[in-house]
């Protein structure tokens, strides 16, 4: 690329023309589709705009009223938003620790020249797979085999594991094992494979030398592997974390978007798909998304340096 | 052969034997719902309300002429609903963001470093921040039920953008660009004609994502699309849920998750190579 920086510079004055013209349908598409809804969404926020039956209350302004009532306390002492941001989290954590551990240790079992795997290609399509279904249809699936009158409800007590139906899918424990198996199922593979490009990324003189002076696999995977693995290890986990807070798909039909048991289960999008969906509450809605919007910003920027670190290497 | 050696080849040969069981263990799991789905989906309703079984049911078709021709949920209609948001999104997606990343890649002019960095900084912004006013204009201006609401936005995207220049700069000789120019060929036959057959490794990978995640998509598609006709899969597919499953037929509801999962598994098993080489060599570059 630098190589033709002087050659390009004497002819950019005849093309910028084209420039403009080739970026305009991405620009256009965007301030109309995305900047304008995201500049609405944030002056929403500040109205009060919502159905209640068949009457539509607002818009009026109340300045920071709505961000007031997200983080007002109910009667029971409950901040609804920080629940579901703790459910959320909770949610995401019980799926990211086997999902990470298990790539960590699947992308160090797959790139080790020692052990010298056979059959990667084909194992690495089994475990991505499940990242491409359809996270509704995979939920529907779970469903269908864990309710009441399931096959695994069915399995449980001919075998004779239990001796009536347990409900897994009311019980608090059980709906967020659900859940988080089924997150982890669906990003392990998918880490696997980002883990084992960084490795794969790690200068390979460093393991050789490593192997000569008789270091043992752990010491290798704690002093060489791991410390320099340590910028794509954060970058997938904020990533994941990103994603992970936008989780919506999989509580929302496995608990039918009730978030059984008694809402433990409802996730900060669900809440907004509660506004716009039910109560066409805007101005709530509104207040809520700034507040992802900030949170999932900050997070953001710690992807957006390293991704430019990246990218100047 | 030494003792020391000795020990290190067993202990080799005993840390293979785990290692492959685990990656073994963890296909079986990636593989067990799916060989359960074309199981259950194989069995009738009094089969699957009788005593567990893996075995095949044998009403495999008899479920799937029931789920094809199911009076509530019109899942032929939903697939092909689902296949033109999709396919149209992945074109003009891949198109247009191979447009920008080579207009930002090719040409100096005046913008060029403020746009390439805007479009880096907003590429993390979740698209349900954009939702509560998207929705809000939809149904203002009554366009509600509109398909290429979902397809059009798709023209704009921050992250196949990021990919496609990453691509060219690896692969475009800006020789090749000149010499096109002294040819007489204008600017956008050349992006066109030259530049686009160049890059379809990654327009090929980048529609793919953009297709499984057009299908795939739930939240959107659920808040606009409220009519039966214009309904996407994963739309059907969520309000099965809500119905009573004590009187539903449950072989049809596993017909219905087949279906709903079938083009993508199908696109998958041609393509899995390109497509795993796909998630490493772009977004997340490693």
């Amino acid at each position: 690329m630098k190589k033709t920086e002087g050659k390009r510079r004497r002819k950019s004055v005849s093309y910028s023309k084209w420039a403009y013209i080739f970026i305009a349908p991405f620009f256009i598409s965007y301030i109309i589709f995305t900047l304008t809804p995201q500049i609405l969404t944030v002056y929403n926020s500040f109205f009060e705009n919502y159905r209640d039956g068949l009457t539509q209350i607002g818009p009026n302004f109340v300045g920071l009223g709505n961000y007031q009532k997200l983080l007002t306390p109910d009667s029971a002492g409950v901040i609804d938003v920080l629940k579901y941001f703790g459910n959320t989290m909770l949610l995401w954590i019980l799926g990211a620790v086997p999902q990470f551990a298990v790539a960590l240790l699947l992308a160090v079992i797959f790139t080790s020249s020692r052990l010298n795997i056979k059959g990667q290609g084909l194992a690495k399509s089994i475990i991505y797979m499940p990242n491409l279904i359809m996270a509704s249809a995979f939920s529907m699936l779970v469903f269908a085999l864990f309710n009441n009158i399931g096959p695994v409800n069915k399995l449980l007590i001919s075998t004779g594991l239990i001796d009536k139906t347990f409900d897994f899918l009311t019980v608090k424990v059980s709906v967020r094992a659900l859940i988080a198996s089924m997150n982890f199922l669906m990003w392990f593979g998918n880490t696997t494979i980002v883990l084992m490009a960084g490795i794969m990324g790690i200068d390979q003189s460093l393991f050789e030398s490593a192997e000569i002076d008789g270091a043992g696999s752990l010491h290798v995977f704690f002093d060489i592997t791991l410390p320099l693995l340590m910028p794509i290890l954060s970058y997938a986990l904020i990533t994941s974390l990103i994603g992970g807070i936008q989780m919506f798909d999989v509580p929302q039909v496995i608990t039918a978007g009730k978030g059984t048991p008694n809402m433990a289960n409802t996730t900060v999008i669900m809440m907004l798909n509660n506004f716009l969906s039910i109560s066409k509450n805007y101005g709530m809605a509104g207040a809520l998304s700034v507040l992802l919007f900030i949170i999932t910003g900050i997070l953001s920027m710690f992807v957006y340096r390293q991704m430019a670190k990246q990218y100047k290497r | 052969m030494s003792k020391k050696n000795k020990k290190a080849r067993i202990q080799l040969i005993l840390l293979r034997t785990l290692a492959y069981a685990f990656i073994l263990l963890l296909c079986a799991m990636c593989l067990f719902f799916f060989v359960m789905l074309i199981l259950m989906s194989s069995r009738s309703n009094s089969q699957l309300q009788g005593a567990f079984s893996i075995s095949w049911g044998g009403h495999f078709l008899q479920n799937l002429r029931n789920a094809w021709t199911d009076a509530s949920i019109n899942i032929p209609r939903g697939m092909i609903n689902s296949l033109i948001v999709a396919l149209s999104s992945a074109l003009l997606t891949t198109y247009f963001s191979a447009l920008t990343a080579y207009a930002i890649h090719v040409y100096d002019f005046k913008l060029k470093n403020a746009i390439f960095t805007f479009i880096m900084a907003i590429m993390m912004i979740p698209s349900q921040v954009s939702a509560v006013g998207f929705i809000q204009l939809a149904y203002k201006f009554g366009l509600t039920n509109k398909l290429w609401l979902l397809i059009v936005p798709s023209i704009a995207a921050p992250v196949v953008f990021f990919y496609m220049k990453q691509y060219l700069e690896s692969v475009l000789p800006m020789e090749m660009v000149e010499a096109a120019r002294i040819d007489g060929t204008s600017e956008f036959r050349i992006f066109n004609d030259i530049v686009l057959p160049i890059m379809k490794p990654a327009v090929a990978v980048q529609m793919i994502f953009s297709f499984v995640g057009s299908w795939n998509n739930y939240f959107m598609p659920s808040l606009l699309l409220t009519k039966a006709e214009y309904k996407t899969v994963p739309i059907m597919i969520a309000q099965l849920r809500s119905a009573d499953y004590s009187k539903f037929d449950m072989g049809k509801v596993f017909m219905f998750i087949l279906l709903a999962i079938l083009p993508v598994m199908v696109v998958y098993s041609l393509l899995s190579k390109s497509i795993i080489k796909g998630v490493t060599s772009g977004s997340v570059k490693g």
